[in-house]
C-alpha cells in the first residue's frame, strides 16, 4: 500500500469518525446560541473558538462533516445507481439507436458546467440539502455512465464472454454477472474522486446560500457566514477552510492511491 | 527634455490636477442600485437615496434632523379651519432643462400623484388632496377634503417632489428637477453621476461632480472602503467590521438613526398568528438585546412598538414583551400549542434579517416553536411575503417615517386587522392640534404593542463610514436620502 493511500485513509477516516461521533457526541449544543460568548479565540474551553453566534465551532466543524459527507455520499450514490447501469446498457446494445440516445443525452448533461445546473436546480426547486445532493448527483450520472461503458465495451469482446453467450446467457445476466464485477475496481476509484467534488460542490453550493439551510451546519456557509469577520477573527474562516481543504485532499490522495492500488495493469507491471 | 522627464512631468501634473480636483468631488457608495430614476413613481429607497434634495425637491423639504422645513415654497399660509393651504414658491427657480418651475408645475406633479392610473408608491400621501389651483405663477393652492396634520411632513417626502410636464415621459432614466446637482450619467450596475447645477436657485452645492456607486456584497463593501476606492459608504453593510474604520484615522464612523422599526412581522390572518396569546408568546419568546449584539453588533434601539424611539411622540413600551420564555410556553400551552408548532421564516438578504432569523429560530426553538428559515432574495420577498402574504414569519425593517398608518390597513402583508385602530388613524389624520395627535399616537403605539402584531425588536442603525476631512453627510436618516448639497471636503 501507498503512502497517499495511508495519508489520504487517514484524513478521510478522521473526518468519517468525527461525523459519525457526531450523531451521540458534541462538545457544546450549537442550536442554543451564547452570544455573550462570540468570535473568542480557540482555548481551552473551545479547542476551535466560538463563531458569530458564540457557538463552537468544533461542534459545528463536526456536524458539517456529516452534512458535507451525507450529501456527497447520496450524491455519488445516485450517479453510480443511475449512471452505471446505463453505462452498461449502452455497451450491451453498443451500435445501437438505444446506445446512441444515451450517450447523447449524457454529452447533454456534460455540456452544462455542472455547477451551473445544480444552482438552477436549487433556484427553481428551493434552497435545501435534499435539492443539493439531487442537484450534484444529476452531474454525476454522465460521469459513472461513460466510465462503465468505455470500460465494460472492451470486456464485451473478451472470450469469457463469447462462452457465456454461447451458454445461452442473455445480455442483462452477463452485464450483472460478468461485466459489473470487472468495472467495480474502476467505479470505487471513480467514486473516491466524485465523492470529493461533492464535498466541494455542497460548500460552493452553501456558501452561496443554495446548499443546506440553517440550522444545519455546512462548512460552506461557515465559511460565508465569516466572510466579513476575517479581519477580527480569522479563525472563523480559516478552520472551516482548512476542514474542506483536508476532507478534499484527503479523498484525492485516496483516490489516487486506490487506483494505483487496484489498477491490474500497474499492480502487474509492480511485480 | 528626455522622454522620461516628460512622462514624469506629465503625471505629477495628472496627479497635482486628480489632487486638486479631489477637493470638489466626491465618491460615494450605497448598498443597493435604484430600479428606476423616477421618485415618484417607484417604491426602491435607493432611487430617494441617489435624487431626493440633491436632483428633486418638493414644496417642504426633510432636513437632517427631521425636521420639515420650506423646499421650494418659501412660505405657505393654512386657513383657519385647516383645509387651505396657500403656498408661496421661490421666484426664479428653473428645471435642469431650463424650463421654469411655477404654479403650473405644482399642480401637475401633485395631480398627477393622485391621479387614479397614478404608480406613485405612497399615495396615501396626496389622498386628502381635494383639488389644486393655481392663484398666480408662483402661488398654488391645496384644498383638502378634511384637515391633515401632517400635510406639510408629507409633501416632504421623496414620492412628492415637483416634476415638470415637458420632462416627465422620461423621467425614469433621465431625471430632471430643480436641485442643487443635475443628472449626468447612469452606467447600470455601476455608477451614477451628477454634476453641480450651476444656474441653481438656492445655495450652491460645494461639490462639482458627485458619482453614486452600488455595492451590496459586505466584503466588497470592506474593500472599498479600505483602500480608499470610494469616499464615504452610506450604510455600510457589515457592522462587525465598524470598530476597524473606528480604530483607523483616515476613516470616520458615523452610526445615525433610521426611520428603520426591525420587526418580527407575523401573519396576523394564517393560523396559529390570529391568536394574540400566540403572538404574545413569540413575543416574549424572544430576546431583543442578543438580536442586537449577535445580528447589528450592538448597533441599534430597542424598540417595544412600531414607532422611532428619537421621535418626541414615542411611548416606551418594551416592558410589554420582556424577554421570558417561560411565561412563553405558558402562553403557548394557554393557546392549545403545548407543544408548540411549525412555521416558516422567510428572510430577505439584509444581515440584520439573516442572522437576526438565525438567532429568532433558535430562540423560538427554545419555547417549541420550530421555525424553518427559508432565505430569499429581495423579489421573491417581495413577492412571496409582502404581495403574496404566503409566510408565517418574516424580519424586515419598514424605513418610511411616521409609517404606523400602515397597521390600519388590513391588505398590508402582516394583515391585521382592527377596526378600533382603523378609527383612531381616522380620528389622527383629521387631528391638527399637536397635543392631542401626541396622546391619539400614544394610544396607536400602546394599542399593536398590547395587540402583539408583531415582534418588535430595534429601531435600525444607520452606518456611514466617511473619509476624514469629509463634512456634512447626514449622521441620521430621517427619510432614505444621501444629501450630498451640504456637504464639503475640509483642507
Amino acid at each position: 500500500m501507498s503512502r497517499s493511500i495511508a495519508i489520504g485513509a487517514t484524513l478521510t477516516l478522521v473526518f468519517l469518525g468525527l461525523a459519525a461521533l457526531s450523531f451521540i457526541y458534541t462538545p457544546y449544543d450549537i442550536q442554543s446560541f451564547d452570544i455573550p460568548n462570540k468570535l473568542h479565540r480557540p482555548d481551552a474551553t473551545n479547542w476551535l473558538g466560538t463563531d458569530h453566534f458564540g457557538r463552537d465551532i468544533l461542534s459545528m466543524i463536526m456536524l458539517g462533516a456529516r452534512t458535507s459527507i451525507a450529501v456527497a455520499v447520496l450524491a455519488v450514490g445516485i450517479g453510480i445507481c443511475i449512471g452505471v447501469p446505463l453505462g452498461l446498457l449502452a455497451a450491451a446494445r453498443r451500435g445501437s439507436l438505444l446506445d446512441e440516445l444515451i450517450m447523447r443525452g449524457n454529452d447533454l448533461v456534460f455540456a452544462f458546467p455542472s455547477l451551473v445546473i445544480a444552482i438552477l436546480i436549487t433556484a427553481i426547486f428551493g434552497p435545501s440539502a435534499i435539492n443539493a445532493i439531487i442537484a450534484i448527483g444529476i452531474f454525476n450520472i454522465p460521469v459513472f455512465a461513460r466510465l462503465s461503458r468505455g470500460a465494460a465495451l472492451p470486456i464485451w469482446e473478451r472470450d469469457f464472454i463469447l462462452a457465456a453467450r454461447v451458454a445461452g446467457k442473455s445480455s442483462l445476466r452477463i452485464s450483472i454477472e460478468h461485466i459489473l464485477p470487472n468495472i467495480t475496481n474502476l467505479m470505487i476509484v471513480q467514486g473516491t474522486i466524485q465523492f470529493s467534488l461533492g464535498i466541494l460542490a455542497e460548500a460552493a453550493l452553501s456558501y452561496i446560500g443554495l446548499g443546506a439551510q440553517p440550522p444545519t451546519a455546512s462548512w460552506g456557509r461557515m465559511l460565508a457566514d465569516a466572510q466579513t469577520l476575517t479581519s477580527i477573527a480569522p479563525h472563523t474562516a480559516l478552520i472551516p477552510g482548512m476542514a474542506i481543504v483536508l476532507m478534499v485532499l484527503g479523498l484525492n490522495l485516496l483516490g489516487d492511491g486506490l487506483r494505483d492500488w487496484l489498477d491490474p495493469r500497474i499492480r502487474i507491471a509492480r511485480t | 527634455m528626455t522622454h522620461f522627464t516628460k512622462l514624469l512631468s506629465a503625471s505629477v501634473l495628472a496627479l497635482t490636477a486628480s489632487i486638486a480636483s479631489a477637493q470638489t468631488s466626491i465618491t460615494v457608495a450605497i448598498q443597493l442600485e435604484p430600479p428606476n430614476l423616477d421618485p415618484t413613481g417607484g417604491a426602491a429607497q435607493a432611487i430617494d437615496s441617489v435624487l431626493y434634495s440633491n436632483v428633486f425637491e418638493g414644496l417642504t423639504r426633510f432636513m437632517a434632523d427631521g425636521s420639515v422645513v420650506a423646499g421650494l415654497a418659501q412660505s405657505w399660509e393654512i386657513s383657519d379651519d385647516g383645509l387651505t393651504y396657500t403656498f408661496m414658491l421661490h421666484d426664479g427657480v428653473t428645471f435642469h432643462d431650463g424650463t421654469t418651475m411655477d404654479a403650473e408645475d405644482v399642480k401637475f406633479s401633485l395631480d398627477r400623484a393622485r391621479s387614479d392610473d397614478s404608480i406613485n408608491a405612497q399615495k396615501g400621501l396626496f389622498a386628502d388632496i381635494a383639488d389644486v389651483t393655481v392663484v398666480d405663477p408662483l402661488t398654488v393652492a391645496v384644498t383638502l377634503s378634511q384637515p391633515n396634520g401632517m400635510f406639510l411632513f408629507n409633501m416632504a417626502w421623496g414620492d412628492a417632489v415637483i416634476v415638470a410636464p415637458e420632462s416627465i415621459d422620461t423621467i425614469a432614466s433621465n431625471p430632471i428637477g430643480t436641485g442643487a446637482f443635475t443628472f449626468t450619467d447612469w452606467v447600470q450596475g455601476d455608477r451614477l453621476e451628477l454634476t453641480r447645477n450651476e444656474s441653481y436657485w438656492g445655495q450652491p452645492a460645494a461639490l462639482e461632480t458627485a458619482t453614486f456607486r452600488f455595492i451590496s456584497d459586505p466584503t466588497a463593501a470592506f474593500a472599498a472602503v479600505m483602500a480608499e476606492d470610494v469616499d464615504a459608504f452610506v450604510g455600510f453593510p457589515a457592522p462587525e467590521n465598524l470598530p476597524q474604520f473606528e480604530a483607523d484615522p483616515r476613516f470616520q464612523v458615523l452610526v445615525g438613526n433610521t426611520e428603520g422599526e426591525t420587526i418580527l412581522s407575523m401573519n396576523n390572518k394564517m393560523p396559529p398568528f390570529d391568536n394574540v396569546l400566540v403572538r404574545q408568546a413569540v413575543s416574549l419568546a424572544i430576546d431583543r438585546q442578543s438580536i442586537i449584539d449577535g445580528a447589528m453588533f450592538g448597533y441599534g434601539t430597542p424598540i417595544g412598538t412600531h414607532f422611532a424611539p428619537h421621535n418626541p411622540d414615542y411611548v416606551d413600551l418594551i416592558a410589554n414583551s420582556t424577554y421570558n420564555p417561560q411565561r412563553a410556553r405558558e402562553l403557548l400551552a394557554e393557546a392549545g400549542f403545548a407543544d408548540g408548532f411549525t412555521t416558516t421564516l422567510k428572510l430577505p438578504p439584509p444581515s440584520y434579517a439573516r442572522r437576526g432569523g438565525e438567532i429568532i429560530a433558535s430562540q423560538l426553538r427554545d419555547v417549541g416553536i420550530t421555525a424553518e428559515i427559508s432565505n430569499l432574495e429581495w423579489a421573491q420577498w417581495i413577492e412571496e411575503v409582502f404581495n403574496g402574504k404566503d409566510f408565517g414569519l418574516s424580519i424586515v425593517s419598514h424605513t418610511e417615517p411616521m409609517d404606523i398608518g400602515i397597521y390600519a390597513d388590513p391588505e398590508y402583508y402582516f394583515q391585521y386587522d382592527n377596526p378600533e385602530f382603523q378609527a383612531l388613524m381616522d380620528t389622527l389624520n383629521a387631528t391638527t392640534d399637536p397635543t392631542t395627535r401626541s396622546a391619539l399616537l400614544a394610544d396607536a403605539q400602546t394599542t399593536i404593542s398590547e395587540d402583539y402584531v408583531n415582534g418588535y425588536l430595534f429601531q435600525l442603525a444607520v452606518p456611514t463610514v466617511a473619509k476624514a476631512g469629509l463634512n456634512g453627510l447626514w449622521l441620521n436618516q430621517p427619510t432614505a436620502a444621501v444629501d450630498l448639497t451640504g456637504v464639503t471636503w475640509s483642507e
